[in-house]
């Protein structure tokens, strides 16, 4: 039994088919990168797997437990599963501290003073300890981005999922908030990423899976996908997405 | 121009230090040309004596300015308790407006039917509604003062107001930061309180304190009803020494106030813009 299981997913706005039918494991400490032109349902899916949005058909498993049961109590599940967004979306009227202490505070209902040390080791491990009292708007885009990370990361989610968190940074930024996922999957991390960095994508994922219109053509390791495509469609993408 | 460039200046630099004392120079020549026809043709009205005497004089004005004070503490202690109740009202309000639970549907409604009536009726209207009806009903003191139910007419009145800014604000605030707090395991309760309502709250601070300054005045509308409020003790000056200078005086007082309250609201609201941008 894979960690994350989805099976048949779909996914409409009004008649808009926008996950038609995908299904998809991920095994626990895996790292599944999600690929495919614009508007192929990559967010919409991430958002799915969140219950940040409803599915119409189809189940998803976390431990073998189907979380898209419509009575099910989003709040327990969304816990257990971090995501991380292009835009950030830090609390702007909070510090960096403060965003990642929200939660835990709030729904794992612990005090401050608790939390403190087990957060302040998370900014500590990724380069941001001097970075803790700033607000948003006084931190670079790649030091939000990893805020970010840090804020989704003290819930002490089982899965993260991370929708394009480079598309919106500086080029000579992209690393380090890579290095980041790098750092996660040494320990052993589950993780689903929709992305367009391809490179890094070939070099970290064991997976990837390539999605059109709300299907996933074709998923394999990432060697073989990206040198021996077997779909058309596929190979149509990558030439254009590696020139 | 050699000593401008000595001090390292650039020609867009000396370019517009000449257009902006070229700016000044014009504003203070018309501003003086204004003030010279005010104070030449005025005067020169058939009427002007006669208006002189019984709205500015001086005499009038010195003695009546101390109890006109004494009688805007009332005006100060009527605002000083209901601005709370209306931030406190209209919160509730906006947020029963929005309540998504079916089981809160009546309060919505209620919300909506709310607004709408009192937003509907004129001030002077529900003070005296509800200043000279409810004291009507014969309820024993201090149930009967106007005070109370005055003071009631206005909170009732600008809770209905300051209900749709808040609402105005929480629409302001973007959809992604619900969507990031519901992700990381809150409730939308919890979303709306920690990370919604703070930021919708600053945005509209602006647009409440100008709610504040018409508060202020509006206050004043409670003379109808009994007070001897600022308004109403200008009205005895008046009558007692059948001149209009008290009023002005008044005008004066309630200036003091609103003038550094409104440019202190505006700087607000061009901050706010600046960094929005
Ligand atoms: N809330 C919504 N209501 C209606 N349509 C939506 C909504 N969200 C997404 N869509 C549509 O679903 C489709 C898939 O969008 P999605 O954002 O999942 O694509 P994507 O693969 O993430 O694309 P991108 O690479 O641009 O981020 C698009 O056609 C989009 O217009
Ligand atoms: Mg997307």
């Amino acid at each position: 039994m894979a960690k994350l299981e989805l099976r048949h997913v779909i996914k409409r706005f009004g008649d808009v088919t926008v996950c038609d039918g995908i299904d998809l494991d991920v095994e626990a400490g895996q790292l599944v990168c999600l690929i495919g032109a614009s508007g192929a349902g990559k967010s919409t899916l991430l958002r799915c797997i969140n219950l940040l949005e409803p599915i119409d058909e189809g189940e998803i498993f976390l431990d073998g437990q189907d979380i898209a049961v419509p009575a099910l109590d989003p709040q327990t599940v969304r816990a257990r599963i971090g995501i991380v967004f292009q835009n950030f979306n830090l609390f702007p009227h909070m510090t960096a501290l403060e965003n990642a202490m929200l939660a835990p505070r709030r729904v794992r209902g612990l005090t401050r003073a608790a939390l403190l040390p087990e957060v302040e080791a998370l900014f500590d491990r990724f380069g941001l300890a001097d970075r803790m009292q700033n607000y948003p708007d006084q931190l670079s885009g790649g030091q939000q981005q990893r805020v970010a990370i840090v804020r989704a990361l003290a819930m002490r989610p089982e899965v993260m999922l991370f929708d394009e968190i480079t598309s919106a940074l500086d080029p000579q930024l992209v690393g380090e908030v890579l290095d980041v996922l790098l750092l996660l999957k040494q320990q052993g991390m589950t993780m689903v990423m929709a992305t367009h960095e391809m490179g890094f994508a070939r070099q970290a994922a064991n997976k990837v899976c390539f999605l059109k219109d709300g299907k996933v053509i074709e998923e394999a390791n990432p060697t073989r996908l990206f040198d021996h495509p077997q779909h058309s469609d596929t190979q149509a993408f990558l030439s254009r997405a590696l020139k | 121009m050699s000593e401008q460039k000595a001090a390292g200046m650039t020609r867009r630099a000396i370019f517009e230090q000449k257009q902006r004392r070229r700016a000044t120079l014009i504003a203070a020549s018309s501003t003086a040309i204004v003030v010279l026809a005010l104070v030449v043709l005025i005067p020169m009205a058939p009427g002007w004596e006669k208006v002189q005497k019984s709205f500015f004089n001086g005499a009038v004005l010195a003695k009546s300015f101390p109890k006109l004070l004494e009688a805007f503490k009332i005006n100060i202690m009527i605002f000083a308790w209901s601005a709370p109740a209306i931030a406190v009202l209209g919160l509730l309000i906006a947020l029963a407006r929005d309540a998504k639970s079916p089981a809160l549907f009546p309060l919505r409604i209620f919300g909506a039917a709310f607004t709408d009536v009192f937003r509907g009726v004129p001030v002077i209207l529900t003070v005296y509604l509800i200043g000279f009806g409810i004291p009507g009903l014969g309820l024993p003191r201090p149930w009967n003062s106007p005070y109370i139910w005055g003071s009631l007419a206005l909170i009732l009145t600008y809770s209905a107001y300051v209900a749709e800014i808040f609402r105005s604000g929480i629409d302001s605030v973007h959809h992604s930061q619900r969507a990031a707090a519901l992700s990381l395991g809150l409730s939308e309760r919890q979303a709306m309180r920690d990370v919604i309502l703070p930021q919708a709250v600053r945005n509209v601070v602006p647009s409440q304190m100008n709610m504040l300054i018409a508060l202020q005045k509006d206050v004043s509308l409670l003379s109808f009803i009994g007070p001897v409020e600022i308004f109403r003790q200008a009205g005895v000056f008046k009558s007692l020494l059948a001149n209009f200078t008290p009023y002005v005086g008044a005008a004066i007082i309630f200036l003091i106030v609103t003038i550094p309250a409104t440019r202190y609201a505006d700087y607000l609201m061009a901050r706010q813009t600046r960094e929005r941008r």
